[in-house]
């Protein structure tokens, strides 16, 4: 069996469970589960660009709330429905990762994750700067009535897990179509040796700019989605410690394979809740869990899986 | 109040602001210039000094001046053994990798912030400055002949002052350290060819270790001075680090004298900008322009462009 | 007899902070001929080459490859007419696989059909010998081996012209011989640009030597005219 052939089945299998999970678990868990399908769509986002490009972004937070206020305000302020609003937050998503894209590209290394983390910081004191229209850190919520897509009220948690369940699913099957293409591949190439894809003939400045501005959009799509089915927009969704989170799920989970954004979110998500039971200082374990992964496990848990057991994993 | 005064008590209170950044950027620079390391953690060494202030001052329980002097000389040292055994601990282990050292020291970022959460407590704290006279300042006029007035509003506090001439002070000790010292030539060795540094005999991870101390002990000085009049909090950090980040930028990564020199250039011009512009504006400005400095002139506006 | 000029280059010039590294070379490259690039360390040959397929910019001068001007373009445009290069110190892609290396090669310069990329990595990894081990790690070859790889993704593009900067260098003796096999067969699709040090190399494979010194062009000429030039003999071979 082939390699990409083993991935889509293992794709396959994933999007199987969590069908399967709906079924099989209480209401607590449908709802975590639901919020952690789209926060993982934010960190496949994420991964595109750090886990396969090989670039680390400190800014993603600005993509995210670029589709959340796309989308947020296009219906809080210009009345629009679901589906135009949706596109809407698209396009900001798509707009925002474009220019800072162009922009920030031209730094490397260091520069560049103090760059994407100084545009966040400027998008997100935007945020706060506009509190007339945004509601700055208190926020705005969608009322009830305007969540519905289709004909499917979109607050019912049925209908809400499976919108969720849709959009991971169709990111999912993209990034795992994408990453075999000529251009993921191409992708992977400049993550591993910049210069040699270069002198390979690879035009690797445009590469990454599609790769962040792809990033940017999935970012955003997470963003828009979070705020249509959780009915909320904020400006802590902008600050810095959203665009420290995707980080760490990848992290976690493993970078630069398909599946290890669902992993590490899910892992991710069910420490801070357990912790935030304990303790109202529940991001200790964000912090905990960065250093130990830096010192013993850079390349996650799927990637642990990959060179341990399953070298196919994508 | 009339502008010409507004403006110099805003430039006072942008002096204090530059002295405090000066020292807590010059902490920052020193770690990337001798190490080539980010430390996204240096704004919670800065908050821990403010903290380790108030336990001092707090637990001693005597005159403010004796807690404030105990606080001078215990909270850096603390906050620096704790740095430097971090840096032994994670990222001399990690091979101080810039990617890798940028992650560790979010996760310490997190871990100290949370932990002082857990301990020090959500609420922000005061600690009594060991002296506060109030000063007024004069203010010519020419209405009627030359005499001075006395604008209501228009002063400061001696121990404001005391912060400016005590942030000069440090400024000075640390040239003298590293230019005239023995320890401060091998700092300066270690940063321009590690590898030379090390085949020379000298020991780059001790160095490293001292050098991620000493910047962390610099951020938690610039703390104990401001912490009488700023008052401590967990969260207090987040600030220092950002300007922190500007400061160095703006100077030249690593250049340390361009550090003081932006700390005094951003500190007086954030104190007077937001006279005009609201303090959201004024740092969304300050935000973007240092985010483009780095794109288009990455060896900062006062650094000279390497060939 | 006019010879059909692949790669032309006019008072190419690169200097560091002052220092001429190259200093106004001119540059003649005709199509299907094997041209070493010698003379002694710090002549600027590296310098050189990086120049021509657009790694460094040039100070001053043209460059032009089949007619056409190319000074300023970006390396990779220039690869995409028809360059490949190898680096002096070697670059291959450590953590993917043989297969992987050579495949992202061919597919930049074959277009994305998967069996024809397929077709001519499996082909070109025959011809350097790496043939048995697809699946492995670059990582994980010697050094010789990793040279050859490299030299694989140079073929793998089907290069017009094919740039390699001491290709040789760390070889063992039976792979240095079957480089030289490799690189006769080439044939006249194929121009080649070789900087070497192995005098053998260089005498045995070469239609035409141009030797630089100090970032000069000290002689040009066949192989023959070479070894006996004095200049030559007295800057670079020693006393031959």
């Amino acid at each position: 069996m082939s390699s990409a052939r083993s991935a889509h089945i293992l794709h396959l299998g994933v999007l199987g469970l969590l069908f399967a999970a709906f079924f099989l678990l209480p209401a607590y868990h449908q709802g975590n589960l639901a919020r952690i399908l789209v926060l993982a769509v934010y960190a496949m986002g994420y991964n595109l660009l750090f886990g396969y490009t090989g670039l680390l972004s400190l800014g993603h937070a600005v993509f995210f709330a670029a589709g959340m206020y796309g989308l947020g305000l296009a219906m809080h302020l210009g009345g629009a429905t679901p589906a135009p609003a949706f596109l809407a937050g698209m396009i900001a998503a798509l707009l925002v990762a474009g220019v800072i894209g162009s922009l920030a590209l031209r730094t490397v290394g260091v520069a560049f994750m103090i760059v994407t983390l100084m545009f966040a910081q400027a998008g997100y004191l935007t945020i706060l700067y506009f509190g007339t229209y945004t509601r700055g850190d208190e926020g705005f919520v969608i009322p009830q009535t305007a969540r519905a897509l289709w004909g499917f009220d979109l607050t019912d948690p049925t209908n809400r897990y499976f919108a969720a369940l849709i959009l991971f699913a169709v990111v999912l099957l993209f990034i795992g179509w994408l990453v075999n293409t000529s251009f993921g591949r191409s992708l992977i190439a400049i993550r591993e040796n910049e210069e040699r894809a270069r002198m390979l003939g690879y035009d690797v400045q445009r590469a990454k700019w599609i790769a962040v501005t792809l990033s940017g959009l999935l970012s955003g799509m997470s963003g828009a989605a979070y705020a249509l089915l959780f009915g909320y927009a904020g400006a802590t969704f902008a600050s810095v410690q959203y665009s420290i989170l995707p980080l760490l799920w990848v992290l976690l989970g493993g970078a630069g394979t398909t599946i290890g954004p669902l992993v590490g979110t899910i892992f991710m998500f069910y420490l801070i809740d357990f912790a935030s039971e304990v303790t109202s200082a529940y991001m200790l374990v964000a912090g905990v869990a960065f250093v130990l992964l830096t010192l013993f496990a850079p390349t996650g848990i799927a990637g642990e899986l990959r060179r341990r057991a399953l070298p196919w994993l994508p | 109040m009339d502008l010409g005064p507004y403006l110099l008590l805003a430039s006072l209170e942008g002096a204090i602001t530059a002295s405090i950044l000066a020292l807590t950027a010059v902490g920052l620079s020193l770690v990337f210039g001798v190490m080539r390391v980010v430390n996204v953690a240096h704004g919670e060494f800065f908050m821990l000094g403010a903290v380790a202030s108030w336990f001092v001052a707090t637990y001693l329980g005597t005159h403010p001046a004796i807690g404030f002097i105990a606080a001078l000389l215990i909270a850096p040292l603390l906050v620096g053994a704790l740095a430097a055994t971090a840096d032994w601990l994670v990222l001399r282990r990690i091979n101080y990798d810039p990617e890798r050292t940028i992650v560790a020291t979010i996760g310490l970022l997190y871990i100290l912030q949370q932990g002082t959460l857990m301990t020090f407590g959500p609420d922000a704290r005061p600690v009594e400055p060991p002296f506060n006279q109030r000063l007024a300042i004069p203010w010519p006029s020419f209405e009627g002949g030359f005499h001075l007035t006395w604008p209501w509003g228009l002063g400061t506090t001696s121990y404001k002052l005391f912060i400016i001439a005590a942030a000069i002070t440090i400024l000075f000790g640390l040239w003298v350290l590293m230019s005239r010292t023995k320890i401060g030539l091998i700092m300066r060795a270690t940063q321009l060819d590690r590898d030379m540094a090390q085949a020379f005999g000298i020991p780059v991870e001790r160095v490293y270790a001292l050098v991620f101390g000493l910047g962390a002990g610099l951020a938690a000085l610039a703390a104990v001075l401001i912490v009488p009049v700023q008052q401590a909090h967990y969260l207090m950090g987040g600030d220092p680090l950002l300007l922190s980040f500007i400061v160095v930028i703006i100077g030249g990564l690593g250049s340390l004298p361009g550090t003081v020199i932006a700390a005094v250039l951003i500190g007086l011009s954030d104190g007077i900008i937001s006279v005009f512009f609201s303090p959201t504006l004024a740092k969304i400005l300050a935000t973007l322009l240092v985010a483009l400095v780095l794109v288009f002139r990455p060896q900062g506006l006062l650094g000279k462009r390497i060939a | 007899m006019a010879a059909v000029m692949l790669l032309e280059a006019a008072g190419l010039s690169k200097s560091f902070g002052g220092l001429d590294a190259v200093c106004a070379v001119d540059f003649k490259l005709p199509q299907g001929q094997i041209r070493a690039l010698i003379g002694p360390n710090g002549a600027g040959k590296s310098t050189f080459v990086g120049m021509l397929c657009g790694r460094i910019p040039a100070s001053k001068g043209e460059i032009s490859f089949e007619g056409q001007r190319i000074t300023g373009w970006p390396a990779h445009r220039r690869i995409r007419l028809g360059m490949a290069y190898t680096f002096q110190i070697t670059s291959v892609f450590g953590a993917l696989s043989l297969f992987e290396n050579v495949a992202l090669a061919a597919r930049r310069a074959h277009g994305g059909k998967a069996a024809k990329v397929d077709g001519i990595t499996k082909e070109v990894l025959e011809r350097v010998g790496l043939a048995d081990r697809l699946q492995q790690q670059a990582r994980d070859l010697s050094y010789g081996h990793q040279r050859l790889l490299e030299i694989a993704m140079g073929l793998a593009q089907t290069p017009r012209l094919f740039i390699l900067d001491e290709p040789t260098q760390g070889l063992a003796e039976n792979e240095v011989e079957s480089f030289k096999t490799l690189i006769r067969t080439l044939g006249q699709d194929t121009t080649v640009l070789l900087i070497e040090h192995n005098m053998d190399v260089v005498m045995e494979t070469a239609d035409y030597i141009t030797v630089l010194d100090q970032g000069r062009t000290l002689a040009e000429g066949p192989p023959e005219a070479i070894r006996q030039n004095d200049a030559v003999q007295a800057a670079y071979l020693g006393t031959g």
